[in-house]
Order: structure tokens, then C-alpha cells, then sequence
């Protein structure tokens, strides 16, 4: 144990007079979770639409106006051709081509049917997907209306007409921030831990610190565990930054209990660390570490149900991101902040982190050589 | 000195070889090294010296042969060994981002020195070296002299048997490096055994006895003034030149 405090009074010593550790615990998690929920938008805006509209009449301009009136269109241009307006999807400047056939108020009155030609650029695959189903979702809207218009209503409907209505549970405005803020934090928790420690050690390395040590009687795991205690306490200062900084720019406040979600962090931030400490015991310089780092930080991110659903992915990326610890903590705290889930609800996902704690510090302590 | 050979063995090596894949980095080293000794390991720079002594620190594992640091087994009781042993690598590699006092007092606490004893020992280092007003100062803000001092005496601070020394004073000055010897002299007349490399042939003639590798093998091991008579020189400079001219060996 005493060797356990000069290692930790060692550590800490160095920690606070480093400028760079104490600006990326300070500075990350304000800077990334000011700017990155804002980015990283699900609602898509300023979708550039061109107008082709063969018909001029007063239905074609109700629609159109209805359409960017939604707020999620910018009217680029009005072609008089389905080939002008096609240029500029192609050259990048539209979107979404919407098609007014000529006679389309004739038709519609005349024979209560008419027919709308949509083109997406499916270049950006979300802006297609979504501006396409607005645009759907609009049209439709509007045809009910102008069916409440020409068809005199009836008592009763006279085709069977089956209205959805939906709620947001959880989430009742569909609040994308509130859903994006908690992720966010989650990747900015793992990759403080997991940067720290694995450079840690593999500085030691490269300064040459580690053969002085090596060359004590010191224990393998007073080592590792004094490496381990002092991220592990940064780690949950970055989680508490990162908590505030969501309740003071976003507001939110976990519908959860916070007690559940420290004792998730803690047993997660040591299965963090351990993977860092397991990636410094095979890196030889800080840049092998960082690359090595990196490539996992991209899976753990891409992989980890931030962006994505986890259900939507085939088969083999659900396996690769059942060994993701990212994609237990995104879950977690989704569950507890917007759910309000409690402990025994995460009981599964803290067994399945606790035993990836248990496995990576294991084999980190083992493939610690002293001696080589 | 002449009746080292009565004093108790600190290190013995029988046949030490470290191999990596076809490259044989150390041969068969076979020598013994007695209890208040300095022992001086000479070489060019590739010759194996540092090899050598990886592994009689326990910081690298031989491929094959024997040894015993301090009676303890080369293989099976490094831990052991490392109670009983200091070490100073050729890179000053005592914490930069610590001040004096705080790498003393870090090694004295790894080693299991009691708070009183570091206290003390603390002291007697910093009035040792003349570092009252460097005390509280980072350790890389000191010269390489004063950083080299303070690397050692760190190095013997648990009162070790025997201390390795890997080019100590690499890159000193001359004055420097005189008292760098001084402190030398003072651990071995306290018992400690010093095992150190050299390049400067000055430092040769003050160890007792001086082993010369040349391509991973012990070519010569005697006194200094041995050698000289043995190889018909005048000084240790015209020994190692006859010695390390034989080698074939590229530098590392």
C-alpha cells in the first residue's frame, strides 16, 4: 500500500504540471459538447429545392409555397424544363427536383387525381432520405386538404381511412440533442481515459523512465494500479464537466438517478484504462500507441450505436459492437438520463463491462514485462 | 587490492549469452566481480556492454549460461535480485517533471525506505552534492553533471550491494567526472561493488580490475596494470586500440 501512495503522489505531481492533460480535461469536454451536438444534426435544414412548374396555376403555387414554408427546403431555383433544373443537381446546387405537371389543378379537380414527379440527389444519402420524406409528408398533408376543400364532407368517411397518431416517449419534442448530448459525452469519456493512459505508460517508455523503475522491486500491479487510480479520478472529473456542461448549455437534467450512473462510469472507466494500459504494454512510442489508439477509437465511435441503431447493423457488426464497451455506455446513458432507468435495469450491462474491466487489466498486468 | 580475489563474490557469470535470432549480442561471458570491487567494463560501442548488463540487472533475460547477483539467481529470483541492486542507465532517466527531493524521495518510497529514513537520506544526498538551492527545483533544470550525480546517488540510495553503472559519465566534463568518481570511491569504500562501463581510458586506470569486450566477447580481464604488461602498452588507450581493432563488428 505505501508503495501505492508514492506512486500516486508521483503521478499527480506530474498530472498537475502538465499544462496539455489539465487544458484536455478542462477545455475537451465544454469545447466538444458546445459544438459537436450542434453539428452533429439529425433534422435536416436547408435542403435546396428547384421547381419545375409546367402548370402556373394556383394549386402549383399553394404547394410550393407550402413546401418551403416547412422550413426545411430553400427554394434554389424555378426551371422551365425538367432538364435546366436536372442541371443543377448535377452540378450540385439542387437537392431535390419537385415536377408540376401541366394541367395538374385541371386533373385534380377535373378527375380528382393527379401525379407529382419527385428526383432526389441521393449523393448525401440522409439529406436525400429525409428531404424526399418531407416532401412526401408535405403533399400529403396538402392533398387533405384539398380534399376537405372539393369533396363536400360526409358524416362519414366514404373510403376507410386509418390516421396515425404518434408520441415520443422519453423524448416527447423528439429533441435530437438530447439524444446526441449524452452519446457525445460517452465517446469524450472513453477517449480522455483511453488517450491518457495508453500514452502514459508508452511515455515512460520513450523518456526511458520505465527502465529505472523496472530495475525496482516494485510489483507489477502497484505499477499498473498506480497508473490506473489517477486516470480513473480525471475520468470521472471529465464525466462531471461533461454532466454540467449538458445541464448548463442544454438543460438536461437525467431523469435517472445520478448514483446509478457514477457507479456505471466507474466500473467503465477501468475497463477503459485497462484497454489503454493493455495498448501502451505493446507500443514502444507514443505514435504507435496514438495510431493504435485511434483505429479503435474509430470502430468504438462508428460502432457504437452513436450515429447508428446497433439493430439496423448486419449481423457481424452487431458481434463487433457487442465488444465495444462505447456501445454499453451510450446505451446506459441514454437509458438512465432519458429513461430514467434504474439500477437493476443496467444490472446486465455493468456485468458485461465489469468482466471487460476484469479482462483487459488482467491481460495489461500479464503483458507488462519487467524483463524482457 | 590484491586480496580481492579472498573477498566474498558479488557477481558471478558463467557462460552468459544473449542471442537475438543469428545476432549473438553477448558470448558466453564467464567472470566474477567481488564484494567492494569496481569493476570497469570496456568496449566499443556495439561490443555488448550494455546487453551485459541488462541482463545482470534483470532487466533482460539471457538466452543461455548462468549467473548470480548478490547469491540470488539470475533466472528465478530477479525480484530479488532488484532489492539488492541500482542502476543507472545511459539515459538520465530519473523524472524530469520532479524536483530533486521528489525523485529522491519516490525512489526511497518505491524501495520501501521508511519516512525517517528518506528524510535523512534526503538530506545527507542534497548536502552531499551541494544542492540546497536546487532542491525544489524540477531535475530538468539541472546540468547533466549535477542530473548524472543526483542519478546516481538515487541509484545507491537503498544501500544496494552492488550498483551498475552504464556510462556515467557520458558527455561530462571533466571536472565533473572527477567528482562523479569521487562519489564512486566513497560507495565502494562503504562495500558497495561497482560495475561500470566506460569509454574514457582515464576512468579505466581508476577501477581495480577491468574486463574488454570486443564483438560480445570478454577478450581481456585484469588490473589495469596488468593489461599494460600483458599487451606491452603504455597506457589503457593503446590496450583497447589493440584490443578493439580485432573487432569485426560494425557500430550499432
Amino acid at each position: 500500500m505505501r508503495t501505492i501512495k508514492f506512486l500516486l503522489q508521483k503521478e499527480f505531481r506530474q498530472i498537475f504540471r502538465n499544462k496539455s492533460i489539465l487544458a484536455i480535461i478542462a477545455v475537451m469536454p465544454v469545447v466538444q459538447l458546445a459544438i459537436m451536438p450542434l453539428a452533429a444534426d439529425y433534422e435536416v435544414k436547408n435542403i435546396n429545392l428547384s421547381v419545375v412548374d409546367h402548370d402556373h396555376s394556383t394549386y402549383s403555387q399553394e404547394l410550393v409555397s407550402k413546401i418551403t414554408a416547412s422550413g426545411y427546403f430553400r427554394l434554389m431555383a424555378y426551371s422551365s424544363s425538367f432538364k435546366e433544373a436536372m442541371q443543377g443537381i448535377e452540378s450540385d446546387q439542387a437537392d431535390i427536383v419537385l415536377e408540376i405537371p401541366a394541367g395538374f389543378e385541371k386533373n385534380l379537380i377535373r378527375e380528382d387525381e393527379q401525379k407529382l414527379f419527385i428526383a432526389v440527389n441521393a449523393i448525401n444519402g440522409t439529406k436525400a432520405n429525409l428531404g424526399g420524406a418531407y416532401v412526401n409528408q408535405i403533399i400529403r398533408a396538402y392533398n387533405q386538404d384539398i380534399r376537405l376543400e372539393l369533396v363536400q364532407p360526409t358524416r362519414m368517411n366514404p373510403i376507410p381511412v386509418i390516421e396515425i397518431t404518434a408520441t415520443n416517449w422519453f423524448n416527447p419534442s423528439m429533441n435530437y440533442k438530447v439524444f446526441m448530448v449524452p452519446g457525445i459525452l460517452a465517446i469524450l469519456v472513453t477517449m480522455v481515459g483511453g488517450f491518457l493512459s495508453a500514452l502514459n505508460i508508452v511515455r515512460e517508455k520513450e523518456v526511458g523512465t520505465i527502465e529505472q523503475i523496472n530495475v525496482t522491486p516494485i510489483k507489477k500491479y502497484h505499477f499498473i494500479l498506480g497508473k490506473l487510480i489517477p486516470f480513473w479520478i480525471l475520468g470521472n472529473v471529465v464525466f462531471t464537466v461533461g454532466m454540467l456542461v449538458s445541464y448548463l448549455l442544454y438543460g438536461i437534467v437525467p431523469l435517472g438517478n445520478m448514483g446509478v450512473l457514477y457507479s456505471f462510469i466507474a466500473v467503465y472507466l477501468l475497463a477503459v484504462l485497462g484497454l489503454g494500459l493493455l495498448v501502451s504494454t505493446f507500443c514502444e512510442t507514443q505514435q504507435q500507441a496514438m495510431l493504435i489508439m485511434f483505429f479503435l477509437m474509430m470502430i468504438f465511435i462508428l460502432m457504437g450505436g452513436l450515429f447508428t441503431p446497433i439493430e439496423s447493423m448486419p449481423e457481424w457488426a452487431k458481434v463487433v459492437s457487442s465488444f465495444n464497451p462505447v456501445t454499453y455506455l451510450i446505451s446506459v446513458m441514454r437509458l438512465v438520463i432519458l429513461k430514467g432507468s434504474g439500477f437493476r435495469d443496467i444490472l446486465s450491462h455493468l456485468g458485461i463491462i465489469a468482466s471487460f474491466a476484469v479482462v483487459l487489466n488482467t491481460w495489461a498486468i500479464l503483458n507488462y514485462r519487467k524483463t524482457t | 587490492m590484491n586480496d580481492l580475489s579472498n573477498r566474498a563474490i558479488s557477481i558471478k557469470a558463467d557462460l552468459l549469452t544473449k542471442r537475438y535470432g543469428d545476432f549473438i549480442a553477448a558470448d558466453a561471458l564467464s567472470f566474477e566481480v567481488y564484494k567492494g570491487e569496481i569493476f570497469g567494463f570496456l568496449g566499443a560501442n556495439g561490443a555488448g556492454k550494455t546487453t551485459a548488463m541488462r541482463m545482470l540487472c534483470g532487466l533482460s533475460l539471457p538466452s543461455s549460461g548462468s549467473a548470480t547477483i548478490a547469491g540470488f539467481d539470475i533466472y528465478r529470483e530477479t525480484e530479488k535480485i532488484k532489492k539488492n541492486i541500482g542502476y543507472m542507465s545511459q539515459k538520465f532517466s530519473l523524472y524530469e517533471d520532479l524536483t530533486v527531493l521528489e525523485n529522491i524521495r519516490f525512489y526511497g518510497g518505491i524501495y520501501g525506505l521508511s519516512d525517517g529514513a528518506i528524510k535523512e537520506k534526503s538530506e545527507a544526498i542534497i548536502a552531499r552534492l551541494g544542492l540546497q538551492s536546487e532542491a525544489d527545483k524540477l531535475v530538468s533544470a539541472l546540468p547533466l553533471g549535477w542530473k548524472q550525480k543526483l542519478a546516481f546517488s538515487v541509484a545507491i540510495l537503498h544501500q544496494p550491494h552492488i550498483v551498475f553503472l552504464d556510462e556515467p559519465t557520458g558527455g561530462v566534463d571533466p571536472v565533473t567526472r572527477r567528482q562523479f568518481w569521487d562519489l564512486i570511491y566513497e560507495a565502494a569504500e562503504e562495500g558497495v561493488t561497482v560495475f561500470v562501463t566506460t569509454h574514457y581510458m582515464d576512468e579505466a586506470e581508476y577501477c581495480n580490475r577491468i574486463s574488454i569486450m570486443v564483438d560480445g566477447r570478454i577478450e581481456a580481464l585484469d588490473t589495469p596494470h596488468n593489461l599494460k604488461q600483458q599487451f606491452q602498452a603504455d597506457s589503457m588507450d593503446d590496450v583497447f586500440y589493440k584490443l578493439a581493432r580485432q573487432a569485426k563488428r560494425v557500430d550499432l
